[in-house]
């Protein structure tokens, strides 16, 4: 299965603003940002298909992922 | 004429005369929060506390507006009264030389109308936010790292910053992009816009929203949570 995955900030380094990924079937958002190569504590914000997400969510054709690393500085 | 003129008629008399009723704490004197109580005086704000232990160094001069070359060493919450004297004397400004802890962020935050987040620790955000909460105060969140930002409005009773920081510690991003000058002075106006709106009650606000901003690539996004 292909999905669509949306990077913002830093993670567009090297990798783009959006990427197609292709997983296996029964696969969990995980393995997305494994594929990747983006680190877990890099995952602040975390939405399938517009919504938040865990990164155990399983993911099913279609969706669309977007990854948001973390933003703190005042 | 006088010194409000201007900020009618988007604000009504009525509405300036609520602004000069309120009182706003600001958590952080540095990049944003400068911007922050900046604006928050201009346009008329009556009360604002302003909440930093921390005093200038050289490298803040890059981007925060309350460090010049002769501030360099001293308080950055001394130094944001010192400024509002001159800025806008009809503002009351308390600073606070203490950073936020769990142990004085309930007497610091009490009795205000609203308080807005220029932190730039993760973790002390999650403090505020609990103690916003608690007290019932809401909290306009911003934050900053390189080009990007981010802002909302967070409602007492909403765990927001659970949902946009998986981890409740350490540094963002910003540890290594570092801070502009420009990012600081645009989240900060975008938290004042929705403090404005908080404090009159009008408006649309970006509570359960968070709006990401990536001025690299121009790319002003609202997500819904």
């Amino acid at each position: 299965m292909e999905f669509k995955v949306r990077l913002f900030a830093t993670l567009r380094k090297d990798r783009g603003r959006e990427v197609m990924v292709e997983l296996q079937e029964e696969q969990t958002a995980r393995a997305i940002i494994n594929q990747l190569q983006i680190d877990e504590k890099d995952v602040a914000i975390l939405m399938i298909n517009g919504r938040d997400g865990l990164l155990d969510t399983k993911l099913v054709e279609g969706d669309i992922v977007s990854i948001f690393p973390p933003v703190g500085g005042g | 004429m006088d010194r409000y003129t201007k900020n009618r008629n988007m604000l009504s008399q009525d509405e300036c005369d609520v602004l000069k009723n309120k009182s706003v704490c600001v958590i952080g004197c540095g990049g944003l929060g400068g911007y922050v109580i900046e604006m928050l005086g201009r346009i008329g704000v009556g009360k604002i506390t302003a909440v930093d232990g921390d005093v200038f160094d050289v490298s803040n001069l890059n981007r925060q507006l309350l460090s010049t070359e002769v501030h360099i060493g001293l308080g950055k919450a001394i130094t944001a009264k010192e400024r509002m004297e001159k800025v806008n004397s009809d503002v009351e400004l308390s600073p606070v030389s203490a950073y936020l802890t769990q142990e004085n962020a309930l007497d610091i935050v009490r009795g205000h109308d609203l308080v807005i987040d220029a932190l730039d620790s993760i973790e002390t955000r999650f403090i505020l936010q609990k103690v916003a909460s608690e007290l019932g105060i809401p909290m306009i969140y911003g934050a900053i790292a390189g080009w990007y930002g981010q802002v909302s409005t967070i409602m007492p009773g909403d765990d927001f910053l659970s949902r946009i920081y998986r981890n409740h510690e350490g540094k963002g991003h910003e540890a290594e992009l570092g801070n502009p000058s420009f990012s600081p002075a645009l989240v900060a106006s975008l938290q004042v816009s929705e403090a404005v709106k908080v404090l009159i009650g009008r408006g649309e606000l970006l509570n359960g929203k968070l709006l990401l901003i990536d001025l690299f690539n121009n790319d002003f996004e609202v997500v819904l949570f």
